[in-house]
């Protein structure tokens, strides 16, 4: 019996949230997480190009098991997303140019998120249909947000507070991640 | 010195076409090398794996026949690219020494802890009933939701009744998993304390792929009993 | 620009050192962290990744290296991506055909070696500028660098978590697991930790050599 949409946005939010439990879109996540501001338009970013992601890579692997090309499917799907982050770009630059200079260098680093490409993989991997995939990626998109939201905020209240210097930057951060990621366990088997 | 410096900023389109064709080439050349390479030992590979899990859930069988059940309720064997149709259930009949049918074993997944349980469940049709099951992969917590491999109590939950319903459309009773303690019926599992996620899923795994195959193989019997 | 054969293999020599511990991509790039931190939940598996990692980065920079004065500017990232999934793709098809059980173990993992930011990183800085050979001995060091941190965090979290070495029980029946190693928040906690010994130390160094610096 197919997993309801429902639950899978649930799960891929909370329960399996994309950062905290899969690992996945670590690099931004330790480097983009210092300020709220950036933190909030990165993760909006992100949940768009992974929710294109998600629709192409449907549509990409219906096309390469018609003609037999499952090789060409790790290929296929990165250029893609690749594509996908240019276009991004370029609507940004068009429509909100404050907002495409405040993430800088972090919109082109999308294309090497792995959870971009880590929803097209995981979605093949588990045979969901167009539902479930719209689903699935739009609830990893929010998780991924809502983890990004959270550490921002906690390094901000971080940033008045006496940490010794030698746990400052990384480790610090690292230690942080590992707490809330403990928390989220606390979600399992929530949606069913 | 260096004639680069005074080369234009841009590349020319046609350069540029023409150096990426060659780039993908090369690419695809690589791709498909690796691939045809090594087909045959990924296929082997699986074929290997399948092998061991069919016989461990039916210890009497000595060799593997693979089926698939369409959603016409009839069986065929499956094809040589091994694809399944949608709709249709992929099963293997175990066959023992004297070649005749010692159990039908089945692969069912359910969403565990972590991510999907997949296990291989095997059913003797003689008793109607799911004798033992196997996990093909999961990733559940070590020590916790991987006891169900070695629990004994979590074992002692096999046999199974899986009875086929009046109408010959599902199971008579669905199976299903109870909290620890309070199983009552011969169809239904109790969960380790603990790690009721996971025995959930290997309920809900067992109970997903059963009511649609087993219904089908009843009226087949005669085209499975011989191994062909 | 020619060399002499002595001078190069001692450029070599540092190519090689740079990856493994000046610019160790796990502990101080702190770079390609989502296999790292996903895959290490014991000793075998970080050491395979690393493996396929390496592979992917030296076939990678070579590759990109040999075709550096081809490749148009502008699309240059776009052509390094693709050649990397190239050598990806190869090396997911020889893990499933060497071993199924790794293969599953390391899961999604191993096509994610794809967006390894170490690989683009060091395809765009480094081979693109450089002949094969020093490319690729960079890649190798790289590669080398990243497996040790992958190790140094598999078995931690495997000796905690599950009281073994590479699959070797070394604390007897009785050894009561600390399950959260190998749960994604140990993963986190253990990278964390080592960032701190090395930052413990690099702090202890650079006041030794202030103190030196004075007293001189």
């Amino acid at each position: 019996m197919p997993e309801s949409a429902a639950s899978i946005f649930i799960n891929a939010l909370l329960a399996n949230n994309f950062v905290l439990a899969m690992f996945l879109g670590l690099c931004p996540f330790l480097g983009v997480s210092n300020k709220l501001e950036t933190a909030f338009p990165m993760g909006v970013a992100t949940t768009f190009v992974m929710f294109v992601a998600s629709l192409c890579a449907f549509g990409l692997n219906l096309l390469l098991s018609a003609f037999h090309l499952e090789f060409l499917r790790l290929i296929s799907y990165i250029v893609i997303i690749a594509s996908a982050v240019q276009l991004v770009e370029m609507v940004l630059k068009k429509y909100s140019p404050t907002l495409f200079r405040a993430l800088g260098i972090y919109l082109p680093l999308i294309t090497t998120n792995c959870a971009v490409l880590g929803v097209a993989l995981f979605q093949t991997a588990r045979d969901y249909d167009f539902v479930q995939s719209v689903a699935f990626s739009l609830g990893g998109g929010a998780g991924f947000m809502l983890a990004l939201v959270l550490m921002a905020s906690v390094r901000e209240r971080l940033q008045l507070s006496d940490v010794p210097a030698v746990a400052q930057g990384t480790a610090l951060t690292l230690m942080l991640a590992g707490i809330l990621s403990l928390a989220f366990m606390g979600f399992a088997g929530l949606g069913g | 010195m260096n004639a680069e410096v005074m080369q234009p900023q841009t590349t020319p389109t046609v350069a540029m076409i023409r150096t990426l064709g060659l780039i993908a080439a090369i690419c695809g050349v690589i791709i498909v090398g690796a691939y045809q390479g090594t087909y045959n030992a990924v296929q082997e590979n699986k074929r290997i794996a399948v092998e061991r899990a069919v016989f461990k859930v039916i210890p009497a069988a000595r060799s593997i026949g693979e089926f698939i059940a369409l959603p016409d309720g009839s069986v065929e064997k499956t094809s040589a690219s091994g694809t399944v149709p949608a709709g249709a259930v992929k099963f293997y009949a175990g066959y023992d020494d004297a070649g005749g049918l010692a159990g039908i074993a089945a692969e069912g997944s359910a969403k565990g802890y972590a991510d999907s349980v997949r296990i291989l469940f095997a059913y003797d049709q003689a008793t109607s009933s799911i004798t033992a099951f196997g996990v093909v992969a999961m990733r559940e917590t070590p020590g916790i939701g991987d006891k169900i491999l070695v629990d004994k109590e979590f074992l002692a939950n096999f046999p199974l009744e899986a009875k086929l319903a009046a109408d010959l459309k599902g199971l008579a009773n669905a199976i299903v998993t109870v909290k620890q303690g309070t199983k009552t019926k011969p169809w239904e599992i109790d969960a380790i304390s603990g790690a009721t996620i996971t025995s959930r899923a290997v309920g809900k795994a067992i109970n997903d792929a059963a009511q649609i195959l087993l219904p089908r193989i009843g009226p087949n019997l005669d085209k499975l009993k011989e191994k062909s | 620009m020619s060399q002499p054969s002595g001078i190069m293999s001692a450029r070599n020599w540092d190519e090689l050192m740079e990856g493994i511990w000046r610019q160790n991509p796990v502990f101080v790039m702190v770079l390609g962290m989502c296999p790292a931190l996903a895959v290490t939940v014991s000793g075998i598996n970080g050491l395979s990744m690393g493996i396929a990692t390496t592979f992917v980065l030296v076939c990678s920079c070579g590759l990109v290296s040999l075709l550096r004065k081809l490749i148009p500017k502008e699309v240059r990232i776009a052509t390094y991506i693709v050649i990397i999934a190239t050598f990806v793709t190869v090396v997911d098809y020889v893990i499933q055909a060497v071993s199924l059980a790794l293969y599953d173990a390391l899961g999604a993992f191993i096509q994610l070696i794809v967006v390894n930011c170490v690989i683009l990183g060091r395809a765009e800085a480094h081979a693109s500028k450089n002949t094969p050979v020093v490319a690729m001995t960079n890649a190798f060091g790289m590669g080398i660098g990243f497996t040790i941190g992958l190790l140094a965090l598999g078995c931690v979290r495997e000796i905690l978590g599950a009281g073994t070495l590479f699959g070797v029980s070394l604390f007897g029946a009785n050894f009561q697991p600390w399950v959260v190693m190998v749960l994604p928040p140990g993963g986190f906690f253990v990278l964390g930790a080592w960032l701190l010994l090395f930052s413990a130390l690099a702090r202890r160094k650079q006041r030794k050599l202030t103190e030196a610096a004075q007293n001189a």
